[in-house]
């Protein structure tokens, strides 16, 4: 066990699979077909893609912040709401295009997470959970303060900035689900690539051990600053997109906690926390759901809560994880496999 | 000479029972240093309050040349030291090797080829090569221990803190565990462990302090020590406790 002879050139060290490339080439064809979606889906099936892939980047960032961060917070439609909320001020009031706002959205989305987190980081465990709730209440009281913007009863997008989005009905239906695509991927993407990179493997540290991980010398309070920071300003954006879609706002409906942070963290849950797959799973087994239990009224959200607790119960680490565990089984690379070099010659 | 490591008058309690009381002592560069005493003596809280996992109600830790305590656990280890746990912390949902690759580049600042070389040095050196693609998680106790090593190394410390890694191991196991730290030791690598083994410990140390009830109760040359009559009682138990 003495010093290292031969420097390893028995082995070296691969970040890529075989199932991944396989994978990657089915993500790519997917991807093409979901792009030229708009000349084979109808429009009432476009509508439901887009919503799929605005929920899919909902539950992606929440994954990535509870699953990875462990910031397990329960007021994320704080986001969702102020992003809808300054898509309609920014637009009215600003003058500003609903893709220009959209961005700005983003951008003061992380502005305002700065102050929230430094003050809700205070908390831990479940106050964590409740501080977050606290804070979307905040939110959704002082925009129902807000007259200009409606009020308690909320306010509709003008028409001129509707159509300032394309002129005619089909191109303005075409936009808004190549936006919702674009959001799931750019999401999926960003989360994959900082998952990938040297941050990525700290936080994926702090996600198995907080003490571990702080005694190798990962700063986990910056980490988990960031994390946060970063997932406001993208649910802020995918909010703004959220409501561009719905064309109409209140506090009711952009503060929602059922629509926003309740069926987001069930799709997490049932798909896998803590891995990437995971929430794309959980996206299609809720939509699913949903498209064939939608005629049974609130026995929908009964079914939802017994899937929940059965998934919970006999596979804690989702669907995902019962399939990883089977297959052990990665789509995303983001991990590293040590293989053995091929002998050169002889023995 | 000036002290690499200084401890200076530590004390932490918890309620009535104190894990350090009026700690003191002091680490040259290069040297390795051995911990004894019975369980639960403070040991284990010792270095949590040197590493920055706990700290203390009063004292200084002196690391370096600059005081760190009021850093926190990730500051220290930049600055150079590492430690194992006694109970193995490892990443479960990692495999070996991205448990050592956390510590090469958060710890170490390795990046890229650089950091993966560094590892998979250590992982032979540490005998957990074959290991390397097998998750954490699904280690026994034997091989926890030996990752927590495999991190601590890959963390390219100044000082190694090593607590009870030698339990539990065939009389083989721990002789090459006792090489792989004299070698590291011959590097230049300052080294504070705790251990109950006491013959493998022997084998590396300079000189051993003991400690019970949160106190520094004997320190010296290893052979002295391992003589004088406070060791023998608490290890031997010739006087029953009070």
């Amino acid at each position: 066990m003495s010093a290292p002879v031969n420097k390893n050139r028995t082995h070296h060290v691969t970040r890529s699979s075989a199932a991944a490339q396989i994978a990657g080439a089915f993500g790519a064809i997917a991807l093409i077909i979901l792009i030229a979606a708009p000349w084979w889906a109808g429009s009432a099936n476009l509508r439901l893609m887009g919503e799929v892939c605005l929920y899919l980047a909902l539950a992606s960032l929440w994954n990535f912040m509870a699953g990875y961060a462990g910031l397990v917070s329960v007021g994320q439609q704080a986001y969702v709401g102020f992003g809808g909320y300054l898509l309609f001020a920014l637009t009215i009031f600003g003058g500003l295009p609903p893709l220009a706002a959209i961005a700005a959205a983003g951008a003061l989305g992380a502005l305002i997470a700065i102050p929230t987190a430094l003050l809700i980081f205070r908390l831990r465990g479940a106050y964590f959970a409740i501080g977050t709730w606290v804070i979307a209440e905040v939110f959704r009281l002082s925009f129902a303060q807000m007259s200009s913007l409606g009020g308690g009863s909320g306010s509709s997008l003008p028409v001129n900035v509707v159509r300032s989005l394309a002129a005619s009905k089909d191109g303005r239906e075409f936009l808004s689900y190549w936006l919702a695509l674009g959001a799931a991927v750019l999401v999926i993407a960003a989360v994959y690539f900082y998952l990938r990179s040297r941050n990525g493997l700290a936080l994926t540290a702090i996600r198995d051990n907080e003490l571990a991980a702080g005694s190798l010398g990962i700063d986990i309070w910056r980490m988990k600053f960031a994390v946060y920071v970063v997932t406001a300003a993208l649910t802020s954006a995918v909010g703004a997109l959220i409501f561009l879609q719905k064309l109409r706002i209140s506090p009711d409906a952009a503060f929602s906690v059922n629509d926003w942070t309740a069926f987001v963290i069930f799709i997490v849950v049932i798909g896998g926390i803590g891995t990437i797959e995971g929430p794309i799973i959980g996206t299609l087994v809720f939509f699913l759901l949903r498209e064939t239990l939608a005629d049974l009224g609130t026995a929908y959200l009964i079914i939802l809560g017994v899937v929940a607790i059965v998934v919970m119960l006999k596979a804690p680490k989702g669907l995902w994880g019962l399939i990883r565990a089977r297959f052990s089984l990665n789509l995303f690379p983001l991990g590293y496999r040590v293989l053995r070099r091929p002998e050169k010659k002889g023995a | 000479m000036t002290a690499f490591l200084q401890i200076d008058r530590l004390t932490k309690s918890f309620g009535s029972i104190s894990v350090a009381d009026d700690l003191s002592y002091e680490l040259r560069k290069g040297e390795a240093l051995g911990v004894i005493g019975p369980n639960g003596a403070g040991k284990t809280s010792m270095f949590n309050l040197i590493t920055g996992t706990l700290s203390p109600n009063s004292g200084r830790v002196l690391f370096d040349g600059h005081d760190v305590t009021r850093l926190g656990a990730a500051a220290r280890c930049r600055a150079g030291m590492a430690r194992s746990f006694q109970v193995p912390q490892p990443f479960s949902g990692m495999t070996v090797f991205e448990n050592a690759m956390v510590a090469a580049t958060q710890a170490a600042g390795l990046r890229g080829k650089a950091a993966e070389r560094l590892c998979l040095e250590v992982l032979e050196q540490t005998q957990m090569l074959p290991k390397a693609n097998a998750l954490a998680g699904g280690l026994t106790l034997l091989e926890r221990k030996r990752l927590e090593l495999t991190r601590a190394l890959c963390a390219k410390p100044k000082l190694l803190m090593l607590d009870e890694i030698a339990g539990g191991l065939t009389e083989g196991e721990c002789r090459s565990l006792v090489q792989t730290i004299k070698d590291i030791h011959a590097s230049g690598v300052s080294i504070i462990w705790i251990e109950h083994v006491v013959h493998a410990l022997l084998a590396v140390v300079d000189r051993l302090i003991v400690i019970d009830f949160g106190k520094k109760i004997a320190e010296g040359e290893p052979k002295a020590i391992m003589a004088s009559p406070q060791v023998q009682e608490i290890y031997l138990g010739i006087e029953a406790d009070a």
